[in-house]
């Protein structure tokens, strides 16, 4: 914040600010006990599907290279 | 100076009352729910692909909807499009200004957006017949720090002019502006449903928007260095913000406030990068000591480590199918870990 502003900016300013915190001292809040348990509960739904978290088979490593065969 | 006063009074009496009514529902921690859920397994991943081409340091990527195709963006003044599969570059497109500080792709794939110190997002269509500007976005008075499509005709960016925007490409203009940081935007990131988004910001807060009405809904603090690095956890009700102060933290938009911290004594160095796994279990940090770190995001437990650039990671990515992720650095390199 410059403090070259008018007064009449600063306030504005000011007014703005207590208009946000309004805004935001509202709304409605879950308890952190079942919010980290939402969370833990996604985790775990979703752990078997996680291929970083569970390890990907060569063959369908996109990533991995591949050696090429022989044809014999 | 009447008004002044009394409306910091007011100011400071609504903190104290948000402050207030998180406490009243801060019931318990993290911490102590996640300890009886069995400790994520070490994580030890292997550099699958080293992405060579960049000349200079590397200061974004972004993965294609696709999963295959990647973006990155170097200070040698180019964005290089890659095929991650074979490790080939597939396009690479001259930048007019080459100190570009993002990079970023639409999900159809067919145009990229870069940015940086000269203020502007630079739309290119990457399927035209040989890449083709069309759209410069120019209306932000300082540096583009990161944008992030929502589809071929709408951007957001993240700006070091404080403010957010989300641009219509069909005229050029800003369609909504996103005021209320007080310091330079570093980082965005959109919640899966694309309704609301998340920026970080050098005033240490991230904020939750509104795409379309462009309020601010919701505010978290704790940190005390600029936020260089934001996620969402794949659920869309909680988010991860990575710092200067050398910490992570996530925390829950339905509690409103901070529910875990990852950090370490030891760690010493700034988050530059966040990404997490498909199933939010795991997040990936990049720091400026060289490293990412792999970390429980229940258990705040360090699980791994991604070792093998020789200079400061900047950016990091998982893809949306989460088969893998990659880390880019100052190094000029791109590797690509499963």
């Amino acid at each position: 914040m410059s403090s070259k502003m008018p007064s009449s900016n600063n306030v504005t300013q000011a007014r703005r600010t207590v208009q946000q915190l309004k805004i935001e001292a509202s709304i409605e809040r879950i308890k952190v006990s079942k919010a980290s348990a939402d969370l833990m509960h996604y985790c775990g739904e979703h752990a078997k599907y996680d291929p970083l978290l569970m390890g990907i088979p060569a063959s369908e490593n996109p990533f991995k290279d591949k050696k090429p065969c022989a044809i014999l | 100076m009447g008004e002044m006063d009394t409306l910091k009074k007011e100011a400071d009496g609504l903190k104290t009352q948000i402050e207030t009514a998180r406490k009243a529902v801060n019931d318990t921690t993290m911490a102590a729910v996640a300890s009886g859920v069995a400790a994520a397994p070490r994580i030890q991943l292997k550099n699958r692909k080293t992405l060579k081409g960049h000349l200079a340091k590397i200061y974004g990527l972004h993965w294609s909807a696709d999963n295959r195709h990647m973006v990155s963006a170097s200070q040698d003044g180019k964005l290089l499009i890659w095929d991650t599969y074979t490790g080939n570059k597939v396009y690479a497109v001259p930048l007019k200004s080459s100190w570009v500080m993002s990079c970023s792709m639409a999900p159809s794939g067919n145009l990229v957006a870069s940015g940086g110190l000269d203020n502007m997002c630079t739309i290119v269509n990457i399927k035209a017949a040989s890449p083709k500007t069309i759209r410069e976005l120019d209306a932000h008075e300082g540096y583009l720090s990161h944008s992030r499509f929502l589809n071929d005709s709408e951007i957001l960016t993240a700006s070091g002019d404080t403010t957010c925007c989300l641009w219509d490409l069909e005229t050029g203009k800003q369609k909504v502006v996103y005021k209320s940081h007080v310091g330079d935007c570093m980082c965005l990131a959109m919640s899966p449903d694309q309704n609301t988004f998340i920026s970080g910001a050098c005033d240490s807060s991230a904020k939750l928007w509104d795409i379309r009405d462009g309020g601010c809904k919701q505010t978290f603090i704790g940190h005390t260095s600029d936020i260089n690095a934001i996620a969402f956890f794949p659920s869309g009700t909680a988010i991860i913000t990575g710092s200067d102060d050398c910490t992570l933290k996530m925390y829950d938009l339905r509690a409103d406030q901070e529910v875990n911290g990852y950090q370490d004594a030891a760690l010493n160095a700034g988050v530059t990068s966040v990404s997490l796994s498909s199933s939010g279990r795991l997040v990936f940090a990049g720091y400026d000591n060289f490293n990412c770190n792999i970390w429980d995001s229940l258990k705040a437990e360090k699980v791994g480590v991604l070792s093998g650039h020789d200079n400061r990671v900047s950016c990091i990515g998982v893809p949306d199918d989460g088969l893998g992720i990659c880390t880019g650095s100052w190094d000029s390199f791109l590797k690509i870990w499963n």
